[in-house]
């Protein structure tokens, strides 16, 4: 269920030319505004957490998510190269498996591991705060990865329609409409961030078990869909 | 006609003579020639159109058309609850209005500008531009232009919107048409900043969706930094800090230069903006930002290709 050609290529496409530089961006201006808010404030758990909730998971993850999952069979089908690929006998869910893990493992590397320097940067893990937000932007990033792999396949504004999501429904509607939140990855996997860190150090919306179950849901039925949607996939011209 | 299919020539004719170009009839253009100017005008204006998808599939219509329905849906909101409640002033700023859909107008930005400039490097369609009358400085102009254009379509027609609404509230006029031309500078100045940072970022690369995951990061990314630090200078009680910091992102650039100059409240955390002496380097910064987008776009379209 993994073909290592398709993930090199995949591979390729995502990181290739100047397309890694804005994932390096990022995570580097996360761990940039770490120092200097540590610098500035000293070690402390409340910023650490707003820093951490605010910026690195309902920013920086969702996007890295969106610019890797989308990536990662987007441009594909957008320039039609993708007949190229389904044109091999390879099988359409190991094609769909192939470029979640290399998205998922994209994801995780720009978003994950940079919250786990931040947060020790920012409190030396106290509470067990960096730990707790990197355990939650790496299970985010799997269901990053498979949701906008899924848009990918079905839309071709997969990016716009990844940042409406993204960005309107978790942070805007999120933040208005307290029910909102119960269908965030982002609270999924808050909860998960609860667990793991010090009591009262960080709150979510929905209880681990439902946020668990959910996020597992989202992923699996993300891709057994995505993988359906490229078995029955039409090639539209440009518009 | 190639040798084995020639017919022998009846004995006593001379041959007809070979390798003769003839004249079949092709004219050449004699009508009138539209120019630079012309080109220029054209490409602005299907710039334009295509910012909004006019005279593109109906697919392409729907993002723009979506974004500028729920651009104006709010505007249109408050007005009617502003009738129908009888309030003798608009419950949103005009100036406050951009700021607080600034989402909206990133996405718009971000769905737009790479389809203005991103498909053109894709499809190789740059030299055939520039195989027109048209110069570099005709295209940059155009799609600066255009998209700057669009911009100020989609944000001042809601403050059109809740200015029409207000007079027919029967406000009072000379308030609400000053705070209208308020607004309109702000967006103004909101619009060519935006198009020019947009395009800049579109113009980089030839995927269209990495055009976009681009321009949005570099318009919702400075933000969410800025304003975390400036809530964690507030904080600290740091208020200078907070005054300085909205330098650093696009949108509160523009809320601190309305903020110095025209009369708006800012929505920094604490209501700390900046004053007319900070405003000041706010605006410098801003035209700075303007110039620059358009001297990088100059520079990039030196070369046709990537």
């Amino acid at each position: 269920m993994y073909n290592p050609t398709v993930a090199r290529l995949t591979y390729r496409g995502l990181l290739g030319r100047r397309r890694a530089l804005i994932l390096f961006v990022l995570p580097a201006l996360l761990l940039v505004l770490s120092a200097a808010v540590r610098m500035l404030t000293g070690a402390d758990d409340n910023t650490a957490t707003s820093v951490l909730g605010g910026f690195a998971l309902a920013t920086m993850v969702p996007l890295i998510g969106v610019i890797a999952g989308t990536g990662a069979i987007g441009p594909e089908i957008d320039d039609g190269s993708v007949v190229y690929l389904l044109a091999k006998p390879v099988k359409r869910p190991t094609i769909i498996l192939t470029k979640l893990v290399v998205a998922i493992g994209v994801t995780v590397a720009f978003s994950a591991v940079p919250t786990l320097i931040a947060g020790f940067l920012l409190n030396g893990n106290s509470q067990q705060i960096a730990v707790a937000y990197a355990l939650a932007a790496t299970v985010a990033s799997v269901a990053y990865s498979a949701i906008f792999l899924l848009l990918g396949t079905v839309t071709r504004h997969a990016v716009v329609a990844g940042l409406v999501y993204a960005l309107v429904w978790e942070s805007l509607f999120g933040s208005l409409i307290p029910g909102a939140r119960t269908l965030s990855v982002q609270q999924w996997s808050l909860a998960l961030a609860e667990k793991t860190a010090g009591a009262g150090a960080v709150t979510a919306d929905v209880s681990l078990p439902l946020g668990l179950t959910l996020l597992t849901a989202a992923t699996v039925a993300a891709t057994w869909f995505a993988a359906r949607r490229l078995r029955a996939l039409t090639l539209a011209g440009e518009e | 006609m190639p040798p084995e299919t020639r017919t022998p020539a009846a004995p006593g004719r001379p041959q007809p003579a070979q390798d003769v170009i003839h004249n079949i009839g092709y004219r050449t253009y004699d009508g009138p020639r539209l120019g630079r100017a012309y080109a220029r005008r054209s490409l602005y204006s299907q710039s334009l159109r295509g910012a909004y998808g006019l005279g593109r599939s109906a697919k392409s219509k729907v993002l723009p058309m979506i974004l500028f329905g729920v651009m104006c849906l709010p505007a249109a909101i408050v007005v009617a609850v502003a009738v129908s409640t009888k309030l003798n002033k608009l419950p949103v700023d005009y100036t406050r209005y951009a700021l607080w859909l600034q989402l909206v107008i990133g996405l718009y930005v971000a769905a737009q500008a790479p389809q203005s400039v991103s498909r053109d490097l894709r499809f190789k369609t740059v030299p055939l531009y520039f195989s027109r009358p048209i110069e570099r400085v005709d295209y940059v102009v155009a799609k600066f232009a255009a998209m700057a254009s669009a911009l100020f379509v989609l944000t001042a027609t809601p403050l059109l919107i809740l200015y029409v609404g207000a007079l027919l509230a029967k406000m009072d006029f000379s308030e609400q048409t000053e705070g209208f031309a308020q607004g309109l500078v702000s967006v103004t100045l909101l619009s060519l900043l935006f198009a020019g940072i947009g395009l800049v970022v579109a113009a980089l690369t030839p995927r269209r969706g990495f055009g976009v995951a681009a321009v949005i990061a570099v318009l919702t990314i400075p933000y969410g930094a800025v304003s975390t630090i400036q809530n964690i200078a507030l904080h600290s009680d740091n208020t200078t800090a907070i005054e300085w910091l909205g330098l650093f992102s696009p949108i509160t650039l523009i809320d601190g230069v309305q903020t110095a100059f025209l009369s708006a409240t800012t929505s920094f955390p604490g209501g700390h903006g900046p004053g007319a002496a900070t405003g000041a380097v706010y605006l410098l910064v801003a035209l700075a930002l303007i110039a620059g987008s358009y001297g990088l776009l100059m520079r990039r379209y030196r070369k046709a290709g990537l």
